[in-house]
């Protein structure tokens, strides 16, 4: 089974992500479902405790505002590692928007990118499936101290200087 | 100078160990050759044409002499025995290996230095004036500043893979920008309102590159303690909605420019003004901390001049002509900020040698409380100099090569390293330079001709500033074959402009021929004390490249 590392440890994961052109009947279990999809299906997720929706790096997490008490999950995709439009997506989630949920990081996820997204509010990650995952759950250790404020810590790092 | 408490040693430690184990992931095949790029990049890890090069930061462009020695240590042990300084308060390493570079990373943490973020699509380096602190027209010393950006730049977890690149640079002077902030992404110009209040200026979109812009004014006064959450909302929407299709396209002033810097400050706002009271803002404790860090060292009261200072100047002309040309300005009575002007025929621009470098450092501790600055023209200053230690420290400048009368004039070149070492360049630089220097060598002629700046830069990139010199050569590929474009008329130091190019490029044994020419008009057509950016916005184009393209008789 796949794995994911959720809340700091490593555990089984089921879930199916739906792919951004998906049509037709819902599968059961487990769901991330392109934003799309959401928007124009919303009706049919009112009786699911289990389906998210994943957003693209080019779509607005501003699109999922009225939803966010409703959704148990939100994955962001990184398309690239190198595209960074994810990190503030996550940090206005949570620190804007208020979202409770598991906000998870899927697509193109690994180690070395860990602890930033971390700091911005992620607390699951779908680790490439090609790497391995207990290695990169070490990267979440990393820094033991950060200079900005981010999601991991309210304060920066000024405000707690001794 | 900032000096790390437990926290900074920590978190630098923690980065270098951070990057011990990328760089043994990569080795062992864990790692590919594109995920270690950007991380080696982050770290001012290149891999160059020849060998990797490796960029340290020098914040603000200051260093301790104990730093200069550790840097000199360090051209010994990994490199070939010289560094190089870039235009940006950073030094290059040219030659060392990559298995190295934790190594060399370790040894410069220890020193209170890194390599954070000097490559890469993040924010980088914080400049600002070479002369900070000590020059009497400043607002206030900017220097606090920048090592509050420095903080909140370092690691910043949202910022680490922007769509491009990301510089900022504080100038403090109201009449003249000493840092050349119109030409970053975020300039910041520190002002006092009405009140008497510290705040900032904040220009945005400027830069050099293959489309060179002017940046916009913002925001007319930003509080100081609303610095960090200004600046995250500007570098949020740029994160944002920055093109990511085309590296070309990626830099904020194309997002500036396409949505009108009107449109971009109401995105800023608004984004701003969620979070601008939060957690982030500024405090008068932090502020004044860090500001305790920047207190003038202990300056002795001493009379403006000497009799025998001034008995030196009348007697001795070598040394009058040094002072004039190579000394500053200082702010209290009886002190003058030196350059060490590292540019001379056959040496590369800003390479200095392990031993210069332990000289400077000499010097550094013997006269000037042990502390060098990094200039953005690729000199090196010794700031608090005692006027009676001008004549001491022009004898052992001269010794060591560092002393030739020449700052800001023509052949006080800025530079890139060109074809020589950069992988991105389309043309060799250093021997245009080279070439500048052996034809104008002649100090009268060139004190006679008066400030003026030539700039060359190897590619588009344009490392060497090559847009906003009063002379601009910039190396470009014309069929496999390396060629010079001339361009005439920039300026970053005083109502900024970007500079025109006269017309075709010329071969690489042209060029100094060409400046000739262009210099010859100048001198015939100005006026009495007229700068070269002002003839040429006088008289315009026309009589330049008349002459340039003459046909010969």
């Amino acid at each position: 089974m796949q794995k994911l590392i959720k809340d700091g440890q490593i555990i089984d994961d089921s879930t199916v992500v739906l792919d951004s052109d998906f049509e037709g009947t819902l599968p059961s279990g487990a769901l991330l479902v392109p934003l799309s999809f959401f928007k124009d299906n919303k009706a049919s997720f009112e009786n699911r405790s289990n389906v998210g929706v994943w957003i693209d790096s080019h779509e607005e997490p501003e699109e999922l505002i009225e939803d966010l008490e409703k959704l148990p999950v939100i994955a962001i995709n990184f398309p690239k590692f190198g595209d960074g439009r994810g990190y503030s997506y996550a940090r206005l989630l949570r620190d804007r928007f208020n979202y409770k949920g598991e906000l998870r990081a899927i697509g193109d996820v690994l180690q070395d990118q860990l602890f930033y997204m971390q700091r911005c509010g992620f607390n699951a990650f779908a680790v490439r499936a090609d790497r391995d995952i207990n290695c990169a759950l070490t990267a979440l250790t990393t820094f033991s101290s950060s200079y900005q404020a981010a999601c991991d810590n309210p304060d920066p790092l000024f405000r707690r200087r001794s | 100078m900032y000096k790390y408490d437990d926290h900074d040693r920590k978190i630098v430690l923690e980065r270098v160990k951070q990057f011990r184990g990328q760089t043994e992931r990569y080795f062992s095949g864990d790692l590919s050759e594109e995920e270690f790029l950007i991380l080696r990049l982050q770290n001012g890890l290149y891999v160059q044409r020849l060998a990797p090069m490796f960029r340290v930061a020098v914040p603000y462009g200051m260093l301790s002499s104990a730093q200069v020695r550790n840097l000199a240590e360090l051209s010994r042990k990994y490199d070939k025995g010289y560094v190089h300084f870039t235009t940006r308060h950073n030094v290059q390493f040219n030659w060392p290996e990559v298995k190295d570079v934790p190594d060399m990373l370790e040894s410069l943490a220890h020193f209170e230095m890194h390599a954070t973020q000097t490559s890469g699509n993040c924010i980088r380096n914080t400049s600002t004036d070479q002369f900070a602190g000590v020059v009497s027209e400043e607002v206030t010393d900017p220097r606090p500043y920048c090592e509050i950006i420095r903080q909140w730049s370092t690691f910043h977890p949202e910022f680490a893979y922007l769509p491009r690149k990301f510089k900022i640079a504080v100038n403090a002077c109201p009449n003249e920008d000493r840092a050349a902030i119109r030409v970053h992404d975020i300039g910041l110009q520190i002002v006092k309102n009405e009140s008497g209040e510290i705040g900032f200026q904040v220009y945005v979109g400027g830069g050099l590159g293959r489309t060179p812009l002017i940046g916009s004014l913002i925001k007319e006064f930003l509080p100081e303690k609303d610095l960090l959450t200004y600046l995250e909302a500007i570098v949020r929407v740029y994160n944002r909605y920055g093109r990511r299709d085309n590296k070309f396209k990626a830099r904020i002033k194309i997002l500036v420019k396409a949505l009108t810097p009107e449109v971009y400050a109401e995105k800023v706002e608004e984004e701003w003004n969620h979070f601008k009271d939060g957690s982030s803002k500024l405090t008068t404790d932090e502020i004044n901390r860090i500001k305790d860090f920047f207190v003038p060292p202990a300056y002795e009261e001493l009379d403006s001049s000497s009799a025998e200072f001034e008995a030196l100047l009348a007697s001795n002309e070598a040394f009058a002509n040094w002072v004039k040309r190579n000394t500053t300005q200082h702010k209290v009575t009886g002190y003058s900020a030196v350059t060490l002007t590292l540019k001379k025929a056959g040496v590369p621009t800003g390479n200095v040698s392990d031993a210069q470098l332990e000289a400077i450092a000499d010097l550094a501790d013997e006269y000037s409380f042990g502390e060098v600055r990094v200039a953005h023209d690729q000199n090196v200053a010794l700031v608090d100099i005692k006027k009676s230690d001008l004549f001491a420290i022009w004898q052992k400048a001269m010794e060591l090569g560092f002393a030739t009368p020449n700052l800001n004039m023509l052949t006080d070149m800025i530079c890139c390293p060109g074809g020589d070492y950069c992988a991105l360049a389309n043309a060799k630089s250093i021997p245009v330079a080279e070439q500048i220097q052996n034809r104008f060598d002649d100090l009268d002629y060139l004190y006679d001709l008066g400030e003026i700046e030539l700039n060359i830069s190897g590619c588009m990139n344009a490392c060497g500033h090559h847009h906003v010199g009063d002379i601009g050569v910039l190396g470009v590929d014309k069929k496999g074959a390396e060629f010079y474009q001339i361009s005439l008329g920039g300026s970053s130091v005083k109502s900024a402009s970007i500079g025109k190019i006269i017309g075709p490029s010329f071969a690489q044994d042209q060029v100094a021929d060409v400046v000739q020419k262009i210099l010859n008009v100048y001198t015939e057509n100005r006026t009495e004390g007229e700068l070269f950016i002002n003839t040429f916005r006088r008289i315009g184009m026309a009589p330049f490249k008349e002459r340039v393209y003459a046909k010969a008789n």
